[in-house]
Parts: C-alpha cells; sequence; structure tokens
C-alpha cells in the first residue's frame, strides 16, 4: 500500500484517492475557434512522459479536494504534492 | 401522529453491548447534523458565534463547546466543509441560525441529519480493532484528542473523532451501519469476544 500525501490531510492510503489524469491541462479560451484537430488534442492527446509527471488527484474518501502531484512515472514515487491554483514546484527526481 | 423513528442500528443494540469490555459501543442516533460549506473568515466566525462554539481552523479537527443549541461539535471535513453536530431535534432550528449569520456571503448550510449515524467506540482495545480496518495512524502522538478525519474504515467511508484517550466517535452513513456493525463484532474476536 502506497501513502499519498493530501496536500491537507496528510499521508493517506492511495485507496482513498482517484486519478484525475495530467494536470494543467487548461481549458481552450475559443472553443468554437478550435479546428477539429485541435479540439482533438485538447480532448485526447496527453503527455506520456518517462520521469516527473504533473497530475491531478482527488482525495475522495478523504477531504474531497482536488490536488496536483508530481509522481514520477519510473519508480512511482511522488516528488510533490501542491493545492490546486498552486504553481508546479521544482522537482528533482 | 407520527410513527416513531427506527435509528439505523436498532436491531444490533444486544450483539453490539455483547462486545463489552473488549470493546464498548454504543449508537448515538438522531443527532442535528448540519453541513456547511462556508470559507469566508467573517461568515465562519459569525457562525462560530451563533452556535457559541468557534469553528476548528485547523484541517483535520474538531471544535466542541456548550452554547444555545447545547453541546455543538464543529467538525473540518474540507477547507471550506464543515459538520455541525448538535443534540436531536436541533437542525431546523439551526439551520436557521446558521443561515442569518452567513447573510450575503456565498456559501450553503444544508440538513443531512439522516445522512450519518453516530458510533461511540472505548475501551482498551479501540485502536487495536479500528488497525483492522483504518490506515490512518491512531497512536495518541499523531492523532491526539481532538482530531477527526474522514476516512476507510473496512471500505466504508467513516468521519472519525478521537474524543478522549481511548474514545473515539464514528459517523457513518445509515445504510453503511450495519455493515459496519457486522464488522466490529468480526474484528472484536481475537479480544476474547465469543463470536
Amino acid at each position: 500500500m502506497q501513502l499519498i500525501p493530501c496536500p491537507w490531510c496528510g499521508p493517506r492510503e492511495e485507496a482513498e484517492f482517484h486519478y484525475g489524469g495530467q494536470a494543467h491541462v487548461a481549458y481552450p479560451e475559443d472553443p468554437s475557434a478550435l479546428t477539429d484537430e485541435e479540439w482533438a488534442q485538447y480532448v485526447f492527446f496527453r503527455e506520456n512522459p518517462s520521469g516527473p509527471f504533473a497530475e491531478r488527484w482527488s482525495h475522495s474518501a478523504g477531504c474531497r479536494r482536488w490536488f496536483n502531484a508530481v509522481r514520477d512515472t519510473r519508480t512511482h514515487d511522488l516528488l510533490a504534492v501542491y493545492r490546486a491554483g498552486e504553481p508546479m514546484p521544482e522537482v528533482t527526481s | 401522529m407520527t410513527a416513531e423513528p427506527t435509528s439505523p442500528l436498532a436491531g444490533w443494540t444486544d450483539r453490539l453491548a455483547a462486545l463489552a469490555p473488549a470493546l464498548i459501543v454504543a449508537e448515538r442516533p438522531y443527532r442535528s447534523q448540519l453541513t456547511v460549506r462556508v470559507s469566508d473568515p467573517d461568515a465562519v466566525a459569525a457562525m462560530g458565534s451563533a452556535l457559541g462554539v468557534a469553528f476548528p481552523p485547523v484541517p483535520c479537527t474538531f471544535s466542541a463547546g456548550s452554547g444555545p443549541f447545547g453541546d455543538v461539535e464543529v467538525l473540518w471535513l474540507g477547507p471550506d466543509e464543515f459538520l455541525v453536530v448538535a443534540p436531536p431535534g436541533l437542525q431546523t432550528e439551526i439551520e436557521e441560525v446558521l443561515r442569518g449569520a452567513l447573510g450575503s456571503h456565498r456559501g450553503s448550510v444544508v440538513d443531512t441529519s439522516a445522512q450519518r449515524t453516530t458510533v461511540v467506540l472505548e475501551g482498551p482495545h479501540v485502536r487495536d480493532v479500528l488497525a483492522h480496518g483504518c490506515s490512518v495512524d491512531l497512536h495518541p502522538s499523531s492523532a491526539p484528542t481532538g482530531t477527526c478525519v474522514q476516512t476507510l474504515l473496512a471500505r466504508t467511508g467513516i468521519v472519525l473523532q478521537v474524543t478522549g484517550a481511548d474514545t473515539f466517535t464514528v459517523l457513518v452513513r445509515s445504510s453503511f451501519a450495519e455493515y459496519l456493525a457486522a464488522w466490529l463484532s468480526d474484528a472484536c474476536v481475537e479480544y476474547g469476544v465469543a463470536s
């Protein structure tokens, strides 16, 4: 069992959390101006790095808040967690 | 004429009482519960003074005190979410008072009294029993009296309050209460309770 440190509640077991995909994917400023290809890029295409990856997580069985986490996709180590709206911190993997 | 209410664990009173002395379990049904969503500090302070109990400023804690509605507890559920718990039958009055204190600030006060029932657990083995199904560190050094966490106990969502040295209060959804009572009975077997 892995512990995930919720920025509000502290370390909790991962069964309390839900995964929300890549973080910092901004909604298009003018969605109606997008071509089909650009819309597909926004909806379906995500990074798939080997290394640190900023992701959204929800502490769904606890405080029910969304937050962001930087996870190393090679080791599953959580390098940093930060609250929604805060900038992504510098991480060293 | 109104029918007598039946609490979620009414059928479990005897079986839960049989867990003593390993675990002393008692349901406290029908308590008034209101979910409050508010983030403005002035509104939080106004609601606290209306209840006579200041809202908990620190995450994962609860505050308790006495005021015009008797003994009231305010539980931290999230950064802008609280649960006000009061004696039975006061939900309508408290809802009105809290809505008045909220004023024009953004937020909500919702009566959720029927959502959860309360189970009080005490006894020398209470931490051992909870550890069978709860991953939160409940050692007094990391969960002192006054701690209030939302977590999973045996895969059931609960609100867990540390109310004393060996005393815990569990708020569990009414439809999960019988499952949790059955799980508690099973978890107590190794502490000298006849199965």
